[in-house]
Order: C-alpha cells, then structure tokens, then sequence
C-alpha cells in the first residue's frame, strides 16, 4: 500500500515532464480539470474523514462540531496553520469533556 | 565550488520560513503515527519516499484498516494530482538542468513550488543549484520533524488521544480555503454531494471508488456543455 502510494505521487510528478513538450499548448481538457477538480477532490477528503459518523453518539458530535469551528477559524484567520490546530484542539478537548 | 555555497546561503534565506512550518508539521505528523500504533521507521520512511504531506497522512490513516492497495493508489493520485500543474508551470524553468531536474522533479511541493515560481534568482547564483539546495533543504526540514515526531512520541506524557483529527481538520482548512476563494462553487458541492449520497449507498469501506468515477464524469460532462 506504502509503495502505491509512491508511485501514485512519482506518477503526479513525473508525467507533465514526460508527456508535454516545453514550448506546445497543453491539452484544454487537463487544464480544465486541473482547475475544478482539486474542490471536489477535497470535499471528497473530508467526507472521506467524517465516514464513520452514524448515529448522534457523542464522538459524531464531537467531530462534527469541530468541523464547524475549523471553517469557522478559517473564514476568520485564512490561514491553514490557524484552523488546523484550532479544529484539532477543539476536538481533542471535546472528546475529554 | 564556490557557486555551489552561494547558491545554498540563498537557498537558505529564502526556505527559513518553509522550516519552521514544515518542521512544526512534520513533527505534528510523527506523533500522528505514533499515536496511530506506528514505529518512527513509518513516518521516516514515507517522508522519504512519498515525500507529500497529506498523502502522508492519509496513508497512515488507510495502513489501519483493511489492505485496499488500488483505492491508496486512486486516493493518493487525486489528493496529489495538483503536482501535474506545478510540474506543466515548472517546464519551461527546470529546462536544461540536467541530473538535477529528477531531484527537483522528485522533491516538488506546494511549498518549493511556491518558492521556486515566484522568487526572483539573485544577480550572480547558478539557478540550478539554487533550486536544487531549495528542494532539498525543504524535504530535509520535512524528513527531520517527522523523524523526530516519531521518536519522541512514545516520551510525550500527556494523552494524546484525539490527536488523528488533525487530518480531518486539514482537508476541511483545504476544503474551506478553496470555498472563499472560489466564485463557483459548483465543483465543492458536487464533490460534497456525490461523496455523501456514495457514502450512504455503498458504505464506508467501498464509497471512495465510486465517487472518485462519478465526480471524473460529472465534472468531464459539465464542461462538454459549457
């Protein structure tokens, strides 16, 4: 699974080198979904992360409200580092309460 | 030789900022690990080789559960697919480089691409090199904290105990980043809607696949009609 992983990310590194040319206009369709796909890619993620949430037991709750408050930190600091440990912390004390 | 030291000072100045931030992280991300039940060998050797941090994490994450080695390949792809774009950017830059084209191809990430397409290359410094100390001063402040992170885990006293959250807390900070700076929303939702209704279709262990074919489509069609 590790080395999956490691060809998956060589591959994303490697073709751009290996299929385009410097100089020749890239195909219309990559660019498109280079632009859109990532949004999806991520709502993906954290649908992925919260996958185990069923019914309201108090670890859903937990998580779903530091979910609230890692957009919310963001919408207020813009800055990844912020809402990352915030949404963190916020969970790790929920679940001690 | 003397171009090789120039090159690294500048290089240097400029990744002071990358160290401290991927120092924190890949701390953050050893002892991740380590709470995951894993030896400072995992988040070392995958901090070498895949060298992506929320690939990392997401690896880490999978290696719990049951062996799924296609879904970790279409995962980590689509979580890194961004890579293709810095490297269609960086075509023209790293041309004629030489040997060290497959370390700088090797080492790209978010935050050396950054670097690397925006600084302005001081009068005087081999450009090759100054890019290449760049790329691996940055995975080396990468490969250190989580080397670190990992061994100090098993030190750390107090309970650490919710502390895997942080990867879900980075894909919402992602997620949210690309919601406030988008005008269209149209590719957040669907991904958030598809993933949703596979998720309550197919359960939690075999949803990935298909939404990953369902949002590849809908995206794909949506443009034949624009």
């Amino acid at each position: 699974m590790v080395s999956a992983g490691v060809i998956a990310t060589m591959l994303t590194r490697f073709i751009p080198f290996i299929a385009f040319r410097p100089g020749k206009p890239t195909p219309k369709c990559i660019l498109y979904l280079g632009k859109v796909l990532p949004a999806s890619v991520f709502a993906l993620l954290v649908v992925y992360c919260l996958r185990h949430i069923h019914s309201f037991s108090p670890d859903s709750v937990a998580q779903l409200v530091s979910v609230g408050f890692t957009i919310l930190i963001h919408a207020w600091k813009r800055s990844l580092m912020w809402s990352i440990a915030a949404g963190t912390i916020c969970y790790m004390a929920l679940i001690r309460i | 030789m003397g171009k090789r030291k120039t090159a690294l000072g500048q290089a240097f100045r400029s990744s002071v900022p990358i160290m401290a931030g991927y120092g924190f992280l890949g701390l953050t991300y050893g002892i991740y690990m380590h709470e995951l039940g894993f030896s400072f060998v995992y988040p070392m050797l995958l901090a070498i080789t895949v060298y992506a941090g929320s690939a990392e994490f997401l690896l880490g994450n999978m290696l719990l559960g049951s062996f799924h080695p296609l879904q970790a390949f279409l995962m980590v792809l689509m979580v890194n697919a961004r890579h293709l774009f810095y490297g269609l950017s960086m075509l023209e830059e790293y041309k004629g480089l030489g040997w060290k084209k497959f370390f700088l191809i090797f080492g790209m990430s978010d935050e050396t691409f950054a670097l690397a397409s925006t600084t302005k290359i001081p009068e005087g410094t081999d450009k090759g090199w100054y890019l290449l100390w760049l790329t691996w001063l940055d995975e080396t402040y990468w490969v250190v904290g989580a080397t670190l992170g990992g061994l100090i885990g098993p030190f750390l006293t107090f309970n650490l105990k919710g502390i895997d959250f942080v990867l879900t807390a980075m894909f919402t900070a992602i997620f949210a980043d690309n919601w406030f700076r988008e005008n269209d929303h149209t590719s957040s939702l669907a991904g958030l809607v598809i993933s949703g209704l596979c998720l309550l279709i197919f359960s939690a262990d075999h949803f990935i696949i298909p939404s990953m074919v369902i949002i590849l489509t809908f995206l794909t069609l949506k443009k034949r009609k624009a």
